[in-house]
């Protein structure tokens, strides 16, 4: 099959959205003819669509989600970009005040079908305003889904659905996985909300792994398995539905379960997994359960520091040396 | 110009934007040879407005800076040295080596950070506006941010906000014509921020933002307005970035007759050809403190290359207080 970046599937599907659908447009800084966005996903886009639907916006992160939800309870189909997740606080009101509740508090009379698309995680050195993982901020608000794809297969086929859907998404990035490749179909996919993919099979421990932490459980996996350790790597796909059967299917089959998530260990993502299992399944663990995150720190710069919050693959391992 | 400076404060005036100036090369060349981690947004270009407004102001005065900030901590006085190490990651740098180019602060001279959240430094201003007028001190506060940055919500807030309660702000909009590939005229309907001022009852000020002594003076009497409990400034600098918005931009969206034009301009040369007409300063005296700064830039590059990083360990140090 051929093979594509994150970042061009991320595209195609939007192309693709694009040319079928008219009501489907684009808003952000930057996204357009000047610069094709801050991680070139929409690069080109506006040469084929135009500027009026690949819509360069000055720097106003609050109006930008605000005119998407204008736009989207009025009949169009809005995708818009928050260069860094980190700066969706800046619009925070209009995704989880307006965008999430709309469809509620006026009891049902209007849809939200729109996209915030914007990406997360350190590893770059640019710091506490521009590294964060705040995917956990979006799950706790009910209203929005949230999509975390880890590989342009799954980022692909999950944002097609986002966009044809109708609720609001917010659709959580990663900027290293960018220009990772992965196979993609030249056919047209969709991959449903709420169901999560077995990246990895195995028989001794659950390692649930998010976004760019599925890539680095994968290679712990690799290398546990040459240890005698097997490993069964699941990635949610999406945080909100979340596929609590597959994860609990897979810890019934294991008995013990690591959980890998970059964002803050406190009330973070791996917290809320934690539960539902302990919650539903705990008879089925034979050991605790094990959480690899970030501390609870803000991202520093400096690359000797930052390089010791990120989880890494040395990380993941010694966690599940401690379960198996 | 009505105000008449002394020989002293020209040639500190013109040594801190060659400061400015050597030091963003420095940083530059750095970068090039893959010494500086993460990325830079450099101030070369726009040295005559933090060097015109900052020499207003006294070392207890207070500034609110941009991820475009080196030019502003060297303006307002900080160590070139621990400026560099903090860019370099470095323990002995203003922040530890938590914050790097984009979060450089020095509480001891009144820098009170540099944001990387385009327009979240000036709330922060008028809330040290406030503290100002509560504590009853004669302190003012300058708050630089970019024209992109005027399109957030918080600059219209804080602006209501200061001018409603005649705070000790000057705001100063660093126009360099560009958000990143976003020409000004591609994300607001007029021409000058200026303009405003207007709407919230406060003067706006337009300024040739690459005279400094135009900056000079023109932030000379918001400083003076708001030493005197007569509230805030808005002044535009009109002015331009010499290279692309960070290391890793070309800035091919940017005509080239309108780089040359705006090169011709430069702040450095055109004060320099001023203090020479005037008789201010001989050449002898110019390449004399050229030769200076050259030489305090690489004593900051040295102090930053051989100072240790942090340990990894420190990353969890100060996370509460
Ligand atoms: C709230 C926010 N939105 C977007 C960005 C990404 N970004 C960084 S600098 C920049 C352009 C800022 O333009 P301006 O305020 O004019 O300052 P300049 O870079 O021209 O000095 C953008 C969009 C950011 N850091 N913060």
């Amino acid at each position: 099959m051929r093979k594509v970046t994150y970042r061009e599937a991320l595209r195609e599907a939007l192309r693709e959205e694009m040319r079928r659908d008219p009501t489907v447009f684009l808003l952000g800084e930057d996204i357009g003819r000047y610069w094709g966005g801050a991680f070139k996903v929409t690069e080109g886009l506006a040469e084929e669509f135009g500027d009026e639907r690949v819509r360069d916006t000055p720097i106003s992160e609050s109006a930008i989600v605000g005119a998407a939800v204008g736009a989207a309870i009025t009949g169009m189909r809005p995708v818009a970009e928050i260069m860094f997740g980190d700066l969706t606080a800046l619009a925070m009101d209009q995704i989880a005040n307006q965008a999430a509740k709309i469809h509620y508090m006026f009891g049902g009379q209007v849809k939200v079908p729109l996209v915030v698309r914007t990406p997360f995680g350190a590893g770059v050195n640019i710091a506490a305003h521009h590294s964060q993982s705040l995917e956990a901020w979006f799950m706790h608000v009910p209203g929005l889904y949230v999509a975390a794809p880890s590989t342009p297969y799954d980022a692909k086929g999950l944002l097609k659905t986002a966009i044809r859907g109708y609720n609001p998404v917010f659709f959580c990035e990663h900027k290293l996985l960018y220009p990772i490749e992965g196979e993609v179909p030249e056919e047209e996919y969709l991959i449903p909300f709420g169901v999560a993919d077995v990246k990895r099979e195995g028989a001794d421990v659950t390692v649930v792994a998010t976004l760019y932490m599925v890539h680095k459980a994968l290679n712990a996996a690799e290398e546990l398995g040459g240890e005698g350790i097997s490993v069964e790597v699941v990635d949610p796909r999406t945080l909100t539905p979340l596929d609590k059967q597959v994860i609990i299917n897979s810890v019934k089959k294991t008995g013990r379960m690591v959980i890998v998530s970059e964002d803050c260990k406190t009330a973070g993502v791996s917290a809320e997994i934690a539960a539902v299992v302990a919650e539903e399944a705990i008879d089925y663990l034979d050991a605790p359960i094990k959480r690899v995150a970030e501390p609870d720190t803000p991202i520093p710069f400096s690359p000797p520091l930052e390089q010791y919050v990120i989880p890494d693959e040395k990380a993941i391992i010694k966690a599940v040396k401690e379960v198996v | 110009m009505a105000l008449s400076l002394t020989k002293e404060k020209l040639v500190e005036m013109y040594r801190k934007m060659l400061e400015i100036r050597f030091f963003e090369e420095k940083v530059f060349e750095l970068y090039a040879q893959n010494l500086v981690p993460g990325t830079i947004h450099l101030y070369a270009g726009e040295e005559a407005v933090a060097v015109g407004v900052c020499s207003n102001l006294r070392k207890d005065d207070y500034i609110t800076s941009t991820h475009r900030g080196h030019g502003h901590c060297i303006a307002k006085g900080a160590e070139l040295k621990r400026v560099m190490a903090e860019i370099l990651g470095k323990k002995t740098g203003y922040c530890k080596g938590k914050g790097g180019s984009m979060h450089i602060a020095d509480f001891s001279i009144g820098m009170l950070g540099a944001t990387a959240v385009v327009g979240g430094g000036i709330p922060i201003a008028v809330g040290a506006g406030l503290s100002i007028k509560l504590r009853d001190t004669d302190q003012v506060v300058a708050c630089f941010f970019g024209e992109g940055a005027s399109n957030q919500g918080t600059f219209h807030e804080s602006i209501n906000m200061a001018a409603l309660w005649k705070l000790p702000v000057i705001f100063v909009c660093e126009n360099n014509l560009y958000a990143m590939g976003t020409r000004q005229s591609r994300a607001m309907a007029i021409e000058n921020v200026a303009d405003r001022a207007i709407a919230y009852g406060i003067p706006g000020e337009v300024v040739d933002g690459n005279d400094v002594l135009a900056v000079y003076e023109v932030a000379w009497k918001a400083v003076e307005r708001a030493r005197k409990g007569e509230g805030p400034t808005l002044i535009e600098c009109k002015t331009y970035r010499h290279k692309g918005h960070s290391r890793i931009d070309p800035a091919k969206y940017r005509p080239k007759e309108e780089v040359e034009e705006w090169l011709a301009k430069d702040p450095i040369k055109r004060f320099k050809e001023r203090l020479l007409q005037t008789n201010a300063l001989v050449e002898a005296e110019i390449q004399q403190i050229e030769k200076e700064v050259s030489a305090e830039i690489e004593e900051a590059v040295k102090f930053a290359m051989e100072s240790p990083y942090p340990t990894p360990e420190e990353a969890l140090e100060d996370v509460y207080a």
